[in-house]
This record gives C-alpha cells, sequence and structure tokens, in this order.
C-alpha cells in the first residue's frame, strides 16, 4: 500500500533564499512524524506548501499515491489535510459548534443555519477521540488547553485524514501536555497521521514513531525516538555541538536590589491580575518565574518597569522606591527590561537596526548635544554592538524587520545590557527562538548574573526556568505559591504548583 | 483563518516578470517611493485626458462621424486634449518661449513690462503653493506621529483670525514687529486649537479624526460671528478692516506679481520640519509614538505627551498657512478666503508620503495644477472641476497603490516577505 503522503524533491525558493531544497518525505497512515528544525529551517515553509499557501518551484506532492497540485487551503482540506496552527484562529465570543462550522456551515432547507447538525458532530468527534469539548461553551470561556482542543475539532470536522500541528505544546502545562500526547495517540488509533512540528527535543522522542530533522532548507537526517538522544537532536539541528544544559556555577547572592511587597496590578480588564504579590531578587542570583501565561506575569513584569499602574504595595530597586516611577526613571535607576514581545515591546520594526540599538539613551550625550541627535555617533556605537553581540545584519540601516527573530532579540539584549545594570527583568527572553540563539541569550543572561547583576526571569517554559534559575517561584492567578530553591524544585512539583495544586494552600483561587 | 490564508497568498512572489519601469526604480530602496506617486499622477492626467475629451461637445459630435471620417475624428479629440493641457501648462508655469524672451529684452533693456507679464502665472502658482505647503507639512508631521489630523482647514481658520486681527487692530507698530507679531499670534491661536484635540486624544483616547473634524465646524462658525459681528467691517460687510500695511508679508516684485515671502518661508519650514523629525530626539520621539506607540513607551517616552505636542505643531503650521494668505495675499479676512487648502493638505500628504520634501513637491504640483485651471476653461472650455476630478484620482491612485503597481508590473516590494524566508536570512 502507498504511504498516505508523499512529498518529492519539494523546492522552494524565495529571492536570495532556497527555504526548501529538494525535499522528500513520507507520511505512512497511522503515524507521527516529528519535523524538527531551528526556526528559519524550511519546516514551516514545507508545511505551507502542503497546505496550499506556497506553490513549491519544483518537485510532486502524492496522497495515496497519486500524484496532486494544491493550489489553496480549500485544495488541501478536499485533499483531506488539515492543520492546527499555533495562533489559535477562534472567535472568541462565539460558542464551540458556531466556531467549528464557521466557513462550512450547514443549512436547513439552504437557508437557516443548523448548529443542531453541527453540535452533534461535535458531540460524537469529542466522543470518539476523548476530547471531551463541550459544543454549547464560549470560547473565552475555556481553558488553552481545550481551545486546542476545538481547534482539533474543527480539523477533524473537515473531514482531515492527515493533520499537520505546528508548535502545538507551546502554550500548554506540562499536564496539558500529557494530555494532549494522549489525544494524538487516540487519533493515530482511529486511523489518523500526523505531522508534529517542533523544536522541543524532549518531546519529540515522547511522542514521535520517526523524525525527520531540517536544517537550512534541506533534510539532513531520519532518525527514530529508539536511536536518537536530545544530544543528537539538537547537533544535527543546529549543525555542532550544543550545549542544552546551560554551564553555571552556584550562586552567590550578595545585596538584595529588588524588593517586592505585597504588590496588587490590576489588568487591562480592570480585574486584579497581581495579587499581595512579594519576593526579592539579590544580586547574583536568578529568581524563576514559573506558571502558566495568563496568570499575572505580565501585570508583574509591567508593573516592575513601570509600564502598567501599581495598585498598591511597594516596589523598591537598589533603595529607590520606584513605585510611582516612570518607566525612564526606573531604567535609569539602573534597571534593564527584556520585554516578553520583542517585536511589540521591544522594538520599532520600520526603524533602523541602529536606532533600536540605542531607542533607550537615545536622548542622553554622546547620542544627542543639545538638541541635536548625533547620527554619526550613534552609528558608531551601533556598528559596535553589532559586532560585540554578533548581530547578523547586513547593514545597520536595514530596518530590525529585516532581521531574523534571534537577530532582533539580540539587537535587544545588546541595548539592555550595554549600559551599567544592577537588575535585569527578563520576560520570555527565548520565545520563539531557535536552539542557537536559545544557548547565546541563556549564556548572557548567567554571564550578567555572574557580574553581580539581580535577574528575574519570566517565562512558561519550565525547561528554561529550570535551567536558569537559581530559586524558583510559582505563579498562579496573580499569586505567588511558593518559592523553591533550584535544587529542590523537580518539575513534578512545578507542575502541579503551575495547575494551583499545593497542599498547604487548600484553595489558591480563593482572592 | 481565511483572511491570514488570503494575505500570505496575496505576499506569494509570484510575478517574475520585471518590467521596464521596475527595473529602472526598484534597485533602489526608495525608488517606489518616488514612482509611485509619479506614476499616479501621470496617469490621471491620462484619465484626465478622456474626460477632456468627452466633456467637449464638438469632440463628442465628431465622434457620430467616427466610420465615416476616422482620422479627422481622431484629430478633433487629440486637438481639445491638447489645447486644454497646453493651456493647463501656460496658465500655471507660462509660456516658455515668452519667458525667455523676456529674460533677453530684461538683460539687454532693463525693461521689466514683458517680465512681469511672462513670469507672472508662475509666480501665482507660487501663490497658491504656498499654503498648501504649510498645511500639507502640518498634516504630514500628524501622520508621522500615526495622527490623522483631518482639523487643518479650521486650524488654517483660526490661525488667519488671529492674525488679520492683530493685523488690524493694532497700529502703530513698525513692520519689524506688527509683521512677526501678527504671524505669531496666529501661529500661537492655531496650536493652541490643535491642542484641544490632541489633548482629548491623549488623556480621554477619543479619536482624533473625529475631534478634528468637529473643531473643524465650530472653527467655520466662530469665523462666522467674528467676521458677521465684531470684527466685520464698520459697513457691516462680512469682511475684516484691511490689515496694517506694517503686517503685510512683503511680495518679493512688485505688483502685480503676488507672490510674497510666505513661500521661501514655507521652504524653510519644510526644512525646519525635516530636521526636527529626523535630528531631534523629540522628532525621533514623535516618529516613536507614531511607528510603535508601545515599544516607545516602553524605551521611555511619554506618549500623551507627544501626542499633544504633535497636534500642537501639527496645526501651528497649518494655522500659518491661513496666516501666511492673509499676511501676504489677502490682506484682509472673507469667508472664503481658503477654497479648501487644508482638506487638500490631506491628499498633500499621502502624496508626499508624509516627507517634508515630497510635501513641498505635491504642493507645487497641486499649486501648478489649479494656477492653470482658470487659463484652461477661458481657452480650451474645459471646465476647472477637472483639476478636482485629477486630485481625485492621484489621490485614490496614491491610496491604492495595487492599482498603479497592476497596470505597471511593478513587483511589490512587500516588507511582509514569506515569514520563512525573512528567518532565513539568519544563514
Amino acid at each position: 500500500m502507498p504511504p498516505i503522503l508523499e512529498l518529492r524533491g519539494i523546492t522552494k525558493t524565495f529571492p536570495g533564499i532556497i527555504a526548501n531544497d529538494h525535499i522528500d518525505l513520507t507520511l505512512n497512515e497511522g503515524e507521527i512524524l516529528a519535523l524538527l528544525g531551528e526556526n528559519g529551517a524550511g519546516k514551516t515553509t514545507l508545511m505551507n506548501i502542503l497546505y496550499g499557501l506556497y506553490i513549491p518551484d519544483d518537485g510532486k506532492i502524492l496522497i495515496r499515491g497519486s500524484e496532486v497540485t494544491i493550489h489553496n487551503p480549500h485544495d488541501a482540506i478536499k485533499l483531506g489535510i488539515g492543520m492546527v496552527h499555533q495562533h489559535f484562529m477562534l472567535v472568541p465570543v462565539f460558542t464551540v459548534t458556531e466556531n467549528v462550522m464557521l466557513g462550512v456551515e450547514p443549512t436547513k432547507a439552504g437557508l437557516f443555519l443548523d448548529r443542531f447538525a453541527t453540535a452533534k458532530n461535535v458531540q460524537e468527534y469529542s466522543k470518539k477521540y476523548r476530547l471531551n469539548v463541550d459544543p454549547q461553551v464560549k470560547i473565552e470561556d475555556l481553558s488553552v488547553g481545550v481551545q486546542q482542543r476545538v481547534e482539533i475539532i474543527k480539523v477533524l470536522y473537515r473531514h482531515a485524514e492527515i493533520l499537520i500541528f505546528d508548535e502545538p505544546t507551546a502554550v500548554l502545562t506540562p499536564q496539558e501536555v500529557e494530555e494532549f500526547f494522549k489525544i494524538i495517540h487516540t487519533m493515530v488509533d482511529q486511523g489518523k497521521s500526523i505531522i508534529f512540528i517542533t523544536h522541543k527535543l524532549k518531546e519529540v522522542l515522547a511522542i514521535a514513531d520517526r523524525i525527520m530533522v531540517l536544517r537550512g532548507g534541506k533534510v539532513v537526517g531520519s532518525t527514530t525516538p529508539k536511536q536518537a538522544t536530545e544530544a543528537s537532536l539538537a547537533n544535527m539541528m543546529v549543525g555542532r555541538e550544543v550545549i542544552l544544559k546551560v554551564d553555571k556555577k552556584p550562586a552567590k547572592p550578595t545585596t538584595t536590589v529588588l524588593k517586592v511587597k505585597k504588590l496588587r496590578v490590576k489588568d487591562d480588564r480592570h480585574l486584579t491580575a497581581v495579587n499581595d504579590v512579594t519576593f526579592e531578587v539579590k544580586a547574583g542570583e536568578v529568581l524563576g518565574i514559573a506558571g502558566v501565561q495568563g496568570n499575572g506575569q505580565k501585570e508583574l513584569v509591567e508593573a516592575l518597569t513601570g509600564l502598567k499602574a501599581i495598585e498598591d504595595g511597594q516596589v523598591t530597586v537598589l533603595g529607590h522606591d520606584t513605585t510611582m516611577m516612570t518607566p525612564r526613571k526606573i531604567r535609569e535607576v539602573g534597571s534593564a527590561h527584556i520585554p516578553e514581545d520583542r517585536q511589540q515591546d521591544g522594538l520599532i520594526l520600520s526603524f533602523s537596526v541602529a536606532d533600536n540599538l540605542v531607542m533607550n539613551t537615545y536622548y542622553e550625550p554622546p547620542f544627542t548635544k543639545g538638541i541635536n541627535l548625533q547620527q554619526n555617533e550613534i552609528d558608531k556605537v551601533a556598528k559596535e554592538r553589532v559586532k560585540q553581540f554578533d548581530i547578523r545584519t547586513t547593514s545597520i540601516t536595514v530596518p530590525v524587520s529585516n532581521l531574523s527573530g534571534g537577530n532582533q532579540q539580540k539587537v535587544i539584549v545588546a541595548r539592555e545590557f550595554s549600559r551599567p545594570i544592577k537588575l535585569l527583568i527578563a520576560s520570555q527572553p527565548t520565545r520563539g527562538l531557535d536552539v542557537g540563539s536559545i544557548e547565546y541569550i541563556h549564556q548572557q543572561i548567567i554571564k550578567k548574573r555572574d557580574e553581580g547583576c539581580a535577574v528575574l526571569l519570566v517565562s512558561p517554559e519550565l525547561d528554561e526556568i529550570v535551567n536558569l534559575s537559581d530559586r524558583i517561584a510559582v505563579m498562579f492567578t496573580g499569586q505567588i505559591l511558593d518559592i523553591l530553591p533550584a535544587e529542590t524544585a523537580t518539575r513534578e512539583k512545578l507542575g502541579l504548583l503551575m495547575a494551583g495544586i499545593k497542599d498547604t494552600v487548600p484553595d489558591p483561587v480563593a482572592g | 483563518m481565511d483572511k491570514s490564508l488570503k494575505k500570505s497568498q496575496k505576499s506569494k512572489p509570484e510575478e517574475k516578470k520585471t518590467s521596464f519601469w521596475a527595473r529602472i526604480f526598484v534597485r533602489k530602496g526608495w525608488g517606489q517611493v518616488i514612482l509611485l506617486p509619479l506614476l499616479s499622477v501621470f496617469t490621471a492626467l491620462f484619465i484626465g485626458a478622456f474626460i477632456i475629451a468627452f466633456s467637449n461637445i464638438e469632440v463628442l459630435t465628431s465622434w457620430g462621424k467616427i466610420f465615416s471620417h476616422p482620422w479627422e475624428t481622431l484629430a478633433i479629440t487629440w486637438n481639445s486634449i491638447k489645447t486644454a493641457y497646453v493651456a493647463m501648462f501656460e496658465g500655471s508655469f507660462g509660456k516658455p518661449v515668452e519667458m525667455i524672451a523676456a529674460v533677453r529684452t530684461w538683460l539687454s533693456t532693463g525693461m521689466t513690462k514683458d517680465l512681469v507679464a511672462a513670469f507672472r502665472p508662475f509666480s501665482e502658482s507660487l501663490v497658491i503653493a504656498t499654503p498648501y505647503i504649510f498645511a500639507g507639512l502640518g498634516v504630514a508631521l500628524g501622520f508621522r506621529c500615526n495622527l490623522f489630523n483631518i482639523g487643518a482647514e479650521g486650524q488654517l481658520f483660526i490661525g488667519a483670525l488671529a492674525s488679520v486681527f492683530i493685523g488690524y487692530s493694532v497700529t502703530g507698530l513698525p513692520f519689524y514687529i506688527h509683521m512677526p507679531l501678527a504671524v505669531i499670534g496666529g501661529v500661537a491661536a492655531a496650536g493652541l486649537w490643535g491642542a484641544i484635540p490632541g489633548f482629548l486624544k491623549a488623556y480621554t483616547g477619543a479619536h482624533e479624526v473625529i475631534n478634528t473634524m468637529m473643531m473643524n465646524y465650530i472653527a467655520f462658525r466662530l469665523m462666522d460671528f467674528f467676521l458677521t459681528g465684531p470684527m466685520a467691517r464698520p459697513d457691516k460687510m462680512p469682511i475684516t478692516p484691511e490689515i496694517q500695511t506694517t503686517a503685510y508679508l512683503p511680495t518679493l516684485f512688485p505688483s502685480p506679481m503676488r507672490v510674497h515671502w510666505g513661500f521661501f518661508i514655507a521652504l524653510g519650514a519644510a526644512i525646519l520640519v525635516y530636521w526636527f523629525l529626523w535630528k531631534t530626539p523629540l522628532g525621533m520621539e514623535i516618529r516613536m509614538v507614531g511607528a510603535n506607540p508601545r515599544a516607545a513607551r516602553y524605551a521611555g517616552v511619554k506618549n500623551k505627551t507627544i501626542i499633544v505636542l504633535t497636534m500642537t505643531i501639527s496645526a501651528a503650521l497649518a494655522g500659518l498657512g491661513g496666516v501666511s494668505q492673509i499676511l501676504g495675499v489677502d490682506h484682509r479676512l472673507v469667508r472664503a478666503f481658503s477654497s479648501g487648502y487644508g482638506f487638500d493638505a490631506i491628499a498633500l500628504a499621502l502624496l508626499g508620503n508624509s516627507h517634508p520634501f515630497g510635501v513641498v513637491l505635491a504642493s507645487l504640483l497641486f499649486g501648478f495644477l489649479r494656477g492653470g485651471a482658470a487659463r484652461m476653461q477661458s481657452i480650451a472650455g474645459t471646465p476647472v472641476e477637472l483639476i478636482r476630478i485629477i486630485q481625485g484620482m492621484v489621490i485614490i491612485f496614491i491610496a491604492a497603490p495595487e492599482i498603479i503597481r497592476g497596470l505597471y508590473h511593478i513587483r511589490s516590494k512587500s516588507k511582509k516577505e514569506p515569514v520563512s524566508a525573512a528567518l532565513l536570512k539568519e544563514g
């Protein structure tokens, strides 16, 4: 029997770049194929070709042995190919049923929406694949994990046989990930075939039947979880030896730099997002804040950096009361901030690399003299920083949007680290970056720690937290449930805390 | 979901053939910035030619005989277009032959009579361009901060009101105090007028498009009130008294050449705006707030202050348009003094790509188009409204650049190249 999907010699070039270079891929029925690769390795391009978003320059696509052409997503759906995107495409105020039928609305008498039929379908799928989704609930009332299952139902509802998952676990807690893996297995048992795009090595080893590694648009290797290790996969992805575990000496904490006392912050909807949070960060240590996204971490960071008003409580940095200070003042006290969303907060994408490199100090000498910007000084410093931080860019005058994600992040790191800082607040500093860049950013953060900087690291990636932190605080519904020394913090313990389960706190949701 | 799909499909670089135009301009990064407005103007004039032809009764009747006398018909059509555009050119720029001859006469005999006659159309076009430049600069500055100042017309009125008042009511001052005082008074009044919607935007979130538009109506009625009441001429006509000659913005040449200092002040303002936006930290902050307010805030910019400030400067510049018209040309205020300079300014800022020098070029274009309109109507019988149609088409083409790109096969140098391609650049 021919494989359910076969790609032969798929080639796709963009101006100046070969995104996919003669890629061959085979997916057998009922198989889980993991597609592994750094950002920019060509995974997404390949899947977009399969989903009809790009037309390949060369190569063939065969479904069950017969050649097909896919011009657009409608063709792909017709051929039984479904895609679950990393960012969900759901309408929050619609119910599960309404979201599922959106785009393929069944009608009664060709005129009236037939919600009932879809709801029944949703229920069937939910049962068959143990998805446990209530068709009548509105999306906005569902947790992220359940929302993902709605996306899966959407794809199944369109009769997909081949399901493509783009970084599906990025938004899930460790427990939700396990749940998700169970669902995947159920689907495979029911005869579906899965392509799983990721750059998380642990997950690949846990779930895949076969692993294909892409690098620079080419297939560099095919292996199975039995033959591979995390290290061997990482080396394949990057093409060189990668240190997965950050090499760091034990912390030598000294004086307290950041002191947060009974902090209360409201979110944009005026609901309490940070509730009575108290902690300290000392010079020379990394305090990691773990937690599923949306438990108040964002508001906490914004409050500490002056971007959000503080309702109650006190924040001091090196003895200065920064509770009411503006972002610029807080920065001038000696703190640096790597924001969660680098493209929204950290950079002005249409501005040049040089301008972005001085975006926090352009108003000071030597960049400004009198009322004149000193473009020469800015360019000089920018060139130095590009060199020092190994930022790959064709020139300092190109818009920063031209750079890859990793290099964009390096621009931010270069800018924030090029001042004498005493406190670093890093929020998801490696979000969406490839292994090589993650390694680099992590090393830089530890270097700052060793230089005597206090580091507050906020990240939903448990690996990152565990790797870098000396102490780990877990945030849940706006509160810090516990602060553990890194040595005693096991993944299981942290996972339970992230889900809000703590023995000594009977009802963490209260308040 | 569908939306995102469509978007990525659009960005598909499927067009391989590079056209003649594209090869010339697109290589350079700034190519399209200049090319698209130029082609927009050209295309608008081209379509305008058809409108000229088919609004001409002679041409229409000749087309009844297209089969019997095809050449004659085409000749009549061509002639009507030629006459109209030549008239427009001569009305706005002048007759090159006469201009050269006049310069020769002047050089050899020192007679300036011919010179004045030959260069008068040119001077008139610059007179029209002057308020255009000021108002266009104001709107463009707002655009750089992502503020849509629709209120340039009202700000123009307020500037004019204040300067005309200072111009006629204050007496006994020497020129070098009175004129600057009238200018500054007008600018300050317009600036304050613009600060109001700026303040509302920054501190209450009220959208500046709505507010500046509403401020326009208030300005218009305020002007009606002053012209019919407190500032009306003694004979109760809705016209203000003439300003003192000490408040005049001097003309550059003797009458009837009306081009005045204001034109050069406008050019100076363009340079100043350029310097301000790109060479000062404050200008950088304005652009930061415009490009990404969240990142600006993160970088320590006081966004609210910047918004108020930008609206103030934007309005002050627009106000200068009114001030220069009053002090340089009209010397008194009547209700119809502006003829929509402030509204056209939005188009100018778009056409000029919100760049001060682009605005100057766009203003000159509009100035010359309007300068030639009257002669076109009297010589060729083409209604002056054609100019409005051409202006309108230019704006449509600028606002929808895909039309021009499609017509001339210019490949979009889209910023949104495929994500994967951008990421691959890491190398």
